[in-house]
């Protein structure tokens, strides 16, 4: 019998452009569905900083980019700068 | 007329624009808790948006009994001022054994006013952890960000999962980010909600008394004598967990020009961050 693939994704909130640094917020989303996350459901971060996701098996599929602010608007604060998307492929069993 | 030592002090109101919220525990006698909850069972009646408080809420209500206490009267009027417009209520019931939480947000739309409305949250009833009460990311406020766009953001370092006792109440800058979180009890949850308009210009609404000493003079910066003192430029100061290193920066400059708006001092500056930038002579 076919396992069937499915992806799950891990969302970081780094405390600058660098994948080394802090853990500031995230979010998973389980396709094999075994997992179940939510707004305001944890408050311990899975991982201290993005590089240790990358060390447990984490793929990284995307690193934000820098964008330079536009002129003046330089001072203002909206979405989280340093989002970095991450993924594991895992077999759905069922 | 209200007392002034029932208004919010500097440090309440450095703390008010600092997290964008104030928290009072078990404020609210049992009376009126119980007498809210039966309110909210019969159906509360809500004003049209952009009437006057003060014509809102007519005895009995118990809403209204809550309203007028001298404490809660007192930070409305030290936040929105005298007579502020009543905008809307909500009565927010989390039902039993929900799937998944409220997703994260700030209310209404994006809003790119200095002047601020304030949401008062009031817990009528004790709100255990697994219940879900409501969630806020504390300093929030200032981020420029249009309703659920942020909505993928589940968790945040240093967000605040509200668990409380009867009687508690919020008081709210409209900007902050929030969302009811998943109620896993077998009971309804209630929250009453209400948000408020001012009617006059945010400026010294609270109490002012040693607002001088309290607010404190120019500091050496990036020494140990920059936060020794619990006045209102360290309260200000102080990072949220969550802050990213240089956009956390930019959350001081925010609180400054917030500080600035609501003292009329605009020479006022925690860190130096501002009077920096504004030097070109
Ligand atoms: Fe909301």
């Amino acid at each position: 019998m076919m396992n069937k693939l499915r992806q799950k994704i891990l969302v970081l909130y780094l405390s600058n452009s660098a994948l080394d640094s802090t853990v500031k917020g995230w979010a998973v989303y389980d396709g094999t569905g075994r997992e179940a996350h939510t707004t305001g459901d944890t408050n311990i971060a899975p991982y201290k900083t993005g590089l240790l996701a990358l060390q447990d098996g984490w793929r990284a599929i995307q690193f934000p980019q820098l964008i330079p602010p536009y002129p003046g608007h330089e001072l203002d604060t909206s979405f989280l700068k340093y989002e970095f998307i991450f993924e594991k492929i895992e077999e759905q069993h069922d | 007329m209200i007392e002034q030592s029932n208004l919010l002090d500097n440090k309440q109101m450095a703390l008010f624009v600092a997290k964008g919220y104030l928290r009072f525990d078990e404020v609210i006698p049992d009376d009126i808790n119980h007498a809210v909850m039966a309110e909210i069972d019969r159906g509360i009646k809500a004003s049209p948006a952009g009437t006057p408080l003060s014509a809102c809420y007519p005895d009995p209500s118990p809403i209204g009994k809550m309203l007028r206490l001298p404490l809660v009267a007192g930070l409305i009027q030290s936040l929105v001022g005298p007579d502020p417009l009543f905008d809307h209520q909500a009565v927010h019931v989390r039902q039993p054994n929900e799937d998944s939480a409220q997703p994260l947000h700030a209310d209404s739309i994006i809003d790119t006013r200095t002047a601020f409305d304030i949401q008062l949250m009031y817990f009528p009833h004790d709100v255990p952890a697994n219940m879900g009460g409501t969630l806020l990311l504390p300093g929030s406020q200032y981020r420029r960000v249009n309703e659920s766009d942020i909505a993928r953001y589940q968790n945040m370092l240093g967000q605040v999962q509200m668990v409380c006792k009867a009687g508690t109440l919020l008081v709210l800058h409209h900007g902050i980010w929030h969302c009811g979180r998943q109620n896993k009890t077998n009971e309804k949850r209630y929250m009453f909600k209400v948000r408020l308009n001012p009617v006059v210009r945010q400026l010294r609404l609270w109490n002012t008394d040693n607002l001088v000493s309290d607010v404190g003079a120019s500091k050496p910066i990036f020494t140990k004598e920059t936060n020794a003192i619990e006045d209102v430029q360290t309260i200000l100061a102080r990072s949220e967990p969550w802050f990213e290193d240089a956009s956390g920066r930019l959350e001081i400059v925010n609180r400054v020009k917030m500080w600035r708006y609501i003292s009329g001092d605009d020479r006022f500056d925690v860190h130096y961050w501002m009077t920096r930038l504004e030097n070109t002579p």
